[in-house]
């Protein structure tokens, strides 16, 4: 099993698309949900608190908008975390989207610049490109597995 | 002539494009701009992976790109965005990295505004044309001979004797009339040497008022605190070889400098606020009424959370942690926020803008306040920091150092 980043970060479809495979998926959603089940609910409805931009400034230095620093507060740690990636360009906001081109900008930059697996691909536009993309997401998941196994 | 390469966004269009080249030229540089063609612009871009909207900053990425694959031959990068823009302050950082982990070339970054002027580049650019220019100064390990070294700061003035790779005496002063300062610094570091001004061999000058005083004692070195800093606080440290971090949170502005085998490659300064700077903490002293030696120990004794301190700035924050006191709090606890308050804005200001190097060397007047240095390392994780004896007067004792070697005083007699 491969921890694989998702961008953006909160697509259901890849998520579910990772899980099929058995890898786990780091999806924002579960970022999130740690936060939103503390018994202290300071900033609903993402309780994320003035901590959390400063914890951003890991990734990015204090000029960053503190709405850039507080995602990456979040995103940050799932891209410390991944051994793969899946980029999907482009897509409009019902697949997926952090609300910020900025934090788009940072966050693909270090996905792409770790060093790991990376697919990059664009979101489709007809049926068949929509084929073509689930096809080249299960042939990227299956070669993590068979790099795992080697 | 040290050609300094510009990589940025937005000079022309600030109208600061001038300035850059005038504070390079004051100090014998050139600025020069890569000559690269359009279909390298893409494919720059691309190699690097950072999707920028704004196309000035593609270019400022494919500038970077030809520098680091040596199709732009240069001696050192200035790397600039204007303020205030978050994709400018995203690449700059990232382009910062990339020629820091792929060249050794000196790289130093700065945000501006339409409102830069040349004087408030001078320091870095001095900076960037010294570690070029004067390597061989830099690369000196050993005091020689007997030198006297003046830091003339914005605060306080210091001066240190050196005689054979050793301090034989120091001296401070707060800094009023210049050279009246300096007279009374170096009057404290000769008392009991035996020596007097007539028998040093060099004299070397750094601080702000360096070119005053350099000029009126006819100075062998007069040398911005950047680099004589950074060179203090490794020999006095003991760490010479390898990487270090110097950090000197001063009276008037802050630095922050990465050092490689005892040359400085990489540097921020902050002078913003002066919530920041050791100023905040003389106030502090004064308003808990206790000598600025012993806030350090009270600190130890305070936990910062058990105060309210809502504002980074020197007025409000005063006036909160008057607040703590009027509602009960302890002195201990607000001199522990005071310097945890100070810690956490150069954390964020600064140590963000650098990658840290261990160890981390602490050295300025500030760096005998225990509880700030505490505050440092705790904020950073818990790393390790040293502050060395001297610390006090690291410009002093740099300038003592570089200077050695140089002069020929007695001889000339």
């Amino acid at each position: 099993m491969v921890n694989v980043a998702i961008y953006p970060p909160n697509s259901l479809i890849l998520a579910d698309l990772i899980e099929r495979k058995g890898h786990n998926a780091l999806a924002l959603q579960k970022e999130v949900r740690k936060k939103v089940t503390d018994p202290e609910i300071d900033s609903p409805p993402m309780n994320l608190t003035e901590e959390d931009p400063i914890k951003g400034l890991k990734y990015a230095a204090i000029e960053v908008p503190s709405g850039v620093r507080g995602r990456m507060s979040i995103i940050g740690p799932i891209i410390d975390e991944a051994d793969a990636a899946i980029l999907v360009d482009d897509a409009p906001f019902g697949f997926g989207c952090v609300g910020c081109a900025r934090t788009n900008e940072l966050a693909t930059f270090l996905l792409r610049t770790k060093g790991m697996p990376v697919l990059e691909i664009n979101y489709p536009t007809s049926r068949d490109e929509t084929f073509d993309m689930v096809n080249k997401i299960n042939e990227f998941l299956d070669s993590l597995e068979e790099k795992e196994d080697n | 002539m040290v050609k300094i390469t510009l990589v940025s966004c937005g000079t022309e269009y600030s109208g600061i494009q001038k300035e850059i080249e005038k504070a390079a030229n004051t100090f014998g540089a050139e600025i020069v701009l890569p000559e690269i063609d359009l279909d390298y612009i893409n494919e720059a871009y691309e190699k690097f992976g950072f999707s920028a909207r704004s196309s000035s900053l593609k270019l400022m990425i494919a500038r970077a790109m030809s520098i680091v694959e040596g199709k732009t031959k240069a001696d050192a990068v200035f790397i600039a965005t204007c303020f205030r823009c978050a994709e400018g302050a995203l690449v700059r950082n990232e382009v910062r990295k990339f020629i820091q982990k792929n060249t050794r070339i000196p790289v130093v970054t700065y945000s501006f505004t339409e409102r830069t002027k040349a004087d408030e580049l001078f320091i870095r650019m001095e900076a960037l044309a010294t570690t070029v220019a004067r390597r061989n100064i830099l690369a000196r390990e050993k005091q020689e001979g007997l030198t006297l070294g003046l830091d003339s700061g914005s605060t306080t003035t210091k001066a240190v004797l050196m005689e054979n790779d050793c301090v034989i005496g120091a001296g401070w002063t707060a800094t009023k009339d210049i050279m009246e300062s300096v007279e009374i610094a170096s009057k404290d570091a000769f008392e009991g040497t035996g020596y007097t001004m007539g028998d040093v061999d060099g004299i070397g000058a750094t601080g702000y008022g360096r070119l005053n005083l350099g000029k009126q004692l006819k100075a062998e070195l007069v040398q911005e605190e950047l680099s004589v800093n950074a060179k203090g606080a490794v020999y006095l440290a003991g760490h010479q070889k390898g990487e270090a971090t110097v950090l000197d949170i001063g009276g008037m502005d802050n630095k922050v400098i990465t050092v490689n085998n005892g040359i400085p490659d990489n540097f921020t300064m902050g002078g913003i606020c002066a919530g920041a700077s050791g100023r905040f903490l003389d106030m502090t002293a004064r308003r808990l009424d206790v000598d600025i030696t012993e806030l350090g120990p009270l600190a130890l004794k305070g936990d910062y959370k058990k105060a309210i301190l809502n504002s980074y700035c020197i007025v409000f924050g005063i006036q909160d942690l008057v607040t703590t006191l009027a509602a009960g709090g302890s002195k201990a606890d607000a001199a522990a926020a005071a310097c945890h308050s100070v810690a956490e804005q150069v954390y964020e200001q600064q140590l963000q803008e650098i990658d840290v190097r261990e160890p981390l060397i602490q050295v300025g007047g500030t760096s005998l306040i225990s509880g700030l240095v505490e505050a440092v390392s705790d904020i950073l994780g818990g790393i390790d920091i040293i502050v060395p004896e001297y610390s006090q007067h690291i410009g002093a004792v740099g300038a003592a150092l570089l200077v050695s070697g140089m002069g020929t005083r007695q001889e000339d007699k």
